[in-house]
């Protein structure tokens, strides 16, 4: 392809269009984000020539904004560290122990990573209301494990799939039992992989926006998007700090994202996919 | 799947045994979270659905109904255009996304520097929230000075500002370049994944023959990358089927109810009207669609699926 190079000044132009086309909005948000209110519809700048913190200040000062930050890590983090610890179980014995009924457990866990969050919401409401869970963690998390289950189960059977079985076999004829060699063989082997899923976990969580605006009725216990999704001004769209609110929440799942970035798009594309 | 289980009498018998009941032990606690919170809700869903339940009028008490609540659906105005809509939505936003998703992969394979620029433009819009792209689009589209009421008056698209959440139809437009925005590079990776399993000598034998760049695409690449397109479509489809958040936050379903996608009229139907009865009828019917269109995509589009899953 090397001895085409005109062909290859297509490919160009639409990488850079693609790079530009992308960095566009967060450019922009992230500059109104640090425009005073009163500037904001007021003939727009690309370049601005005044920048202030008062949305971020507003946000954490009159909004409490911590709190929303609090309640997303709390039911991400957890969700994700229960869901790794017990998924990894899971996908060890779907990856590799023999057992009748493994198809259609891999059939029944693909399948429930294809439901609609919607066809749901009906009775985990009315389950958490009858369990009085409704505006509280567990009436996140549980929610949150009918994705986050699946999803770390299905993508760690990839991981768990990938590695080399001889070590364990190797490990399995010095005496060593099933149970310890996936303890102490595959789990440190496994540990890059597991990371990946934890954070592809995290971010599905901490994104996530139907359950938690369905089964949270009060700031004490919205999580960042509904929190932003709900901010309201007294007479008009508080559009700085929305964006504000926005770019705190994007920050650590980009940063995240970011730094893992050949392992998660290897994830991704592996085999085990969420759009 | 490593063969058939052992007859009784064979020596291994014992030891399949151990392995196959270590393997239960291993899989039911994450079985009972998927089935306690997944299926059991589920038929749960469908059970309320043949019920009358109204949590505004707790006298009726919940009523068997039958059908009633589908029957309801087929006759309401609001759930048809609810459907229209959606499948409006799934349509051109996954129509978009697969062409030009297409057409950046081909670029991503070719391009040899800046990979990780490139990677990450495409992982970010990705991994944020749904709510936040959606905001930051609206942001751009609201008011007379919004940036891209600004940008298209000054190209002279347009003579004079758009509103463009409050006009019927227009809200649309928005809308479904968030979408794309968000996805697009999405689905640009998984095409690429897919062109980079391409044999390169493909394209050599083809270029021998003297075959055209667009007969090459379209006998060598298009053909071979039909799983990785499968992939792309049934997961973009499914999830347009589903949109929530990016409509919720955007036009709310307005102006009027002109963008609201089914996922919002059911989410309403329950928790704004609290017709818990109707609401799960709904649910009913967008977990039906969904599976089907699953299947449908499965069997017409390709056994490839389950191979490239493997």
């Amino acid at each position: 392809m090397t001895g085409e190079p005109g062909r290859g000044r297509w490919a160009t132009v639409a990488i850079v269009g693609l790079i530009a086309a992308t960095a566009f909005p967060f450019y922009w948000a992230i500059v109104s984000s640090f425009t005073p209110e009163s500037r904001l519809f007021s003939a727009p700048r690309l370049f601005p020539d005044t920048l202030v913190l008062d949305h971020y200040r507003a946000l954490f000062t009159e909004r409490e904004f911590w709190v929303p930050i609090r309640n997303s890590l709390v039911v991400a983090g957890t969700t994700t560290a229960f869901c790794v610890a017990v998924g990894a179980l899971c996908a060890y014995a779907l990856a590799r122990l023999r057992f009748r009924g493994k198809a259609p457990l891999l059939a029944l866990i693909l399948a429930v990573s294809m439901f609609p969050q919607i066809s749901v919401v009906s009775p985990l409401y009315l389950l958490l209301r009858a369990l009085r869970l409704i505006n509280t963690y567990p009436g996140l998390i549980l929610p949150y494990l009918t994705f986050a289950m699946p999803l770390t189960v299905w993508l760690l059977v990839g991981i768990f799939r990938q590695l080399p079985a001889e070590l364990e076999e190797a490990a399995m004829v010095d005496g060593a039992s099933r149970l310890r060699t996936f303890l102490e063989v595959v789990i440190p082997l496994a540990l890059p992989g597991l990371a990946t899923t934890a954070i592809l976990t995290f971010v599905y969580s901490w994104n996530e926006f139907l359950f938690a605006l369905s089964f949270t009725l009060g700031p004490e216990r919205q999580t960042v998007p509904v929190a932003i999704a709900l901010l309201r001004g007294q007479y008009q769209v508080p559009w700085g700090q929305i964006l504000a609110g926005s770019i705190i929440a994007t920050a650590p799942v980009a940063l995240l994202v970011l730094a893992f970035q050949r392992r998660i798009v290897q994830g991704l594309t592996a085999g085990a996919v969420k759009g | 799947m490593r063969g058939r289980p052992l007859p009784r009498g064979d020596p291994g018998y014992g030891v399949e045994r151990r392995e196959a009941r270590l393997a239960w032990w291993l899989v039911s606690p994450a079985l009972a979270a998927i089935v306690l919170v997944a299926l059991f809700p589920l038929v749960w869903t469908v059970w309320e659905s043949l019920h009358l339940h109204d949590l505004r009028m707790p006298w009726l008490g919940q009523p068997f109904i039958g059908l009633g609540n589908y029957l309801e659906a087929v006759g309401d105005e609001r759930f048809r255009a609810a459907m229209g809509h959606t499948l409006f939505f799934a349509v051109v936003s996954v129509t978009l996304e697969l062409a030009l998703g297409t057409m950046l992969a081909l670029a991503m394979n070719r391009a040899f520097r800046g990979r990780g620029l490139m990677r990450a433009s495409v992982l970010v819009p990705w991994a944020m929230p749904t709510v936040v792209s959606g905001l930051l689009w609206k942001f751009m589209f609201d008011g007379d000075a919004g940036i891209a009421n600004a940008a298209l008056v000054k190209v002279g698209v347009l003579d004079q500002p758009l509103v463009w959440f409050i006009r019927t139809g227009f809200a649309w437009v928005p809308v479904i370049l968030a979408d794309v925005w968000k996805t697009t590079p999405f689905v640009a990776l998984l095409l690429l994944a897919g062109l980079q399993n391409i044999d390169a000598s493909l394209y050599e034998a083809a270029r021998i023959d003297g075959a055209s760049a667009w007969r090459q695409f379209r006998f060598v690449t298009l053909p071979l990358l039909r799983p990785a397109i499968l992939v792309a479509l049934i997961f973009r489809t499914l999830d347009a089927f589903r949109v929530f958040d990016l409509i919720y936050v955007m036009t709310g379903g307005g102006p009027g109810t002109s963008t609201e996608p089914i996922a919002l009229y059911t989410f309403n139907s329950l928790l704004q009207y609290l017709r818990f009865g109707y609401g799960s009828a709904l649910s009913v019917i967008v977990f039906v669609v969904t599976f089907a269109l699953a299947l449908v995509y499965i069997r017409y589009l390709g056994a490839g699926l389950t191979e490239t899953k493997a």
